[in-house]
């Protein structure tokens, strides 16, 4: 297995709109894959597809295997964790509740994530509405790495944070990076800089630019694809 | 003030049976977003197997054995028409409403036509034992042993239910499928599966409710329609104590009991007023809405 994702011409419409016209992503195993494009290009769409939480046409290999017309809980099985945008934790469950309902495998690996996240051995028996948008973002990662799985999908993991809890979550998913092979959305360029090997832009639906993340640094390529005008 | 307190017990009795209706409701529509309109076959075909079993049983194993029969036979004739529905018929349906409750119309004319035609219109007498249409003298009041029964069964109920989904897995992937199905997915949780479980407990204590009404409020006689009519009230009280919420079912459950029974009789002896108590339950249903439209208790388990 060369790649952990393999997705070819993946077409994606929602309510009548072309979201996804041919996406055609190669994420290999290993390090950080960032999928970067403006706000609305399709890179949660993408993310969603692969997981078969909408509705779609292609090709689509996680891990190995085959995907297409999967669904979701067995394409998850596999072996990969999902940190969705705007996190995604169920509010009315407790911490633990939220933890417990994440576990996959015989011996979930709580001590790794209480390593990382020590304040939520704390707050188990808190409701997850209660918490604040970081702690809230600890849980959605946490539930994700509860089982090592070998592929991560995150998306936007810095939105809505404090400029100090996104240096702290770049942190966290740097030693998250050398365990599992992770496909990161994210529009922080700072974050993205400093983790990803890899870039995949997307336009309009279609992949635009794939290559090297060191190519962030050329303010054209920013300014083209991205709207970015400078180095946040 | 005796009558009252004995009016105040039967509104309970009623508003048991009320949320053992009802709570099977709200959890398939807070899970599911399913309105299901065949929850009251899953009534009326529980308290017709009940029947059948107990009538095909011998007489000499005595009518308090036949009875408890009769109630294990109603919450698994409730289930499994309940299980049966959710992967034979609306399996294929998810995410089409308008076909769902179509379907689920459907099937309730259909299944209770085959009833009228096989058992006919009229009621069947379910057997039971004695003690149960007798009453109970506690504090100067006569109680029916029958509300007794209906009130330890909504208890038990509520109990169980609210201990299943606060301690168990499914219960907790209940819950957390209310909030986001998505997100149950993609932990990797089948809730295809989840969604099965909460059609067949839900059948269960429709079935349950269905024989229960019988007994406690129709002189121990099943018929074909009863299940209709106990639906309307049942959605009634699920939209009162909000959409998904158990508790909220059982307190909405409690109250339309009372003010049905109150108003009944206190009102329903005047000229033209056989109906208030029905009236005041949705007058009821109005005000709620009114000042909550959410209901009582929103939409949370």
């Amino acid at each position: 297995m060369t790649s952990a994702v393999s997705i070819t011409d993946l077409h994606v419409t929602i309510a009548g709109s072309h979201v996804l016209q041919g996406v055609s992503i190669e994420v290999p195993v290993g390090g950080v894959t960032a999928l970067l494009g403006r706000n609305g290009v399709g890179k949660t769409t993408t993310l969603r597809a692969l997981l078969g939480l909408v509705p779609s046409t292609g090709a689509i290999s996680v891990l190995g295997t085959d995907v297409r017309g999967w669904p979701t809980h067995r394409i998850v099985r596999l072996g990969v964790g999902y940190v969705p945008e705007d996190r995604d934790v169920f509010a009315g469950l407790t911490v633990a509740e939220n933890l417990r309902l994440a576990e996959r495998i015989d011996e979930p690996r709580y001590d790794d994530v209480y390593a990382i996240f020590p304040e939520l051995a704390e707050r188990t028996r808190q409701r997850a509405g209660t918490l604040s948008g970081g702690q809230q973002q600890m849980v959605s990662i946490a539930r994700a790495l509860l089982n090592g799985w070998p592929l991560l999908l995150v998306d936007e993991p810095s939105k809505g944070l404090a400029p100090r809890l996104v240096s702290e979550l770049a942190d966290t998913l740097e030693r998250v990076a050398s365990l599992a092979t992770v496909l990161l959305v994210e529009q922080n360029l700072a974050v993205v800089r400093r983790l990803a090997e890899r870039i995949v832009v997307l336009d309009h639906g279609e992949v635009v630019h794939a290559g090297d993340a060191v190519e962030l640094a050329d303010p054209e390529l920013a300014r083209r694809f991205l709207g970015v005008t400078g180095a946040r | 003030m005796n009558v009252f307190l004995a009016l105040t017990f039967s509104g309970i009795a009623l508003g048991a049976v009320y949320f053992l209706a009802a709570s099977g409701l709200s959890l398939i529509y807070g899970l599911m977003d399913i309105l299901n309109f065949a929850h009251g076959l899953f009534m009326t075909l529980g308290a017709y197997v009940a029947w059948d079993v107990a009538s095909h049983l011998p007489a000499s194993w005595g009518a308090p054995l036949l009875f408890v029969i009769a109630l294990v036979a109603s919450i698994l004739g409730g289930a499994l028409a309940a299980g049966l529905t959710e992967v034979i018929i609306i399996r294929p349906l998810y995410g089409r409403p308008i076909g769902q409750i179509l379907v689920t119309i459907g099937l309730d004319l259909a299944v209770v036509g085959l009833l009228l035609g096989g058992f006919g219109s009229n009621s069947l007498s379910v057997p039971v034992p004695l003690w149960l249409i007798e009453a109970s003298h506690v504090g100067g009041l006569s109680l029916p042993n029958s509300d007794f029964v209906a009130l330890v069964a909504g208890v038990i109920v509520l109990v169980s239910l609210e201990l299943f989904l606060r301690q168990t897995r499914y219960g907790i992937t209940i819950r957390a499928g209310v909030e986001n199905r998505d997100m149950v997915s993609a932990l990797g949780i089948n809730v295809g599966r989840a969604f099965t479980l909460v059609f067949v407990i839900g059948g269960a204590m429709a079935g349950l409710a269905g024989l229960l009404y019988a007994v406690v409020f129709s002189g121990d006689l099943i018929s074909p329609t009863q299940g209709d009519s106990l639906l309307i009230f049942a959605f009634i009280v699920v939209v009162i104590g909000g959409l998904g919420s158990i508790r909220g079912s059982a307190v909405a459950a409690l109250i339309v009991g009372l003010v049905q029974d109150y108003a009944n009789f206190y009102l329903g002896s005047h000229p033209g007023m056989a109906e208030i108590g029905n009236l005041s339950v949705v007058l009821l249903l109005a005000l709620v809405l009114e000042w909550r439209p959410r209901g009582l208790f929103g939409s949370t388990l």
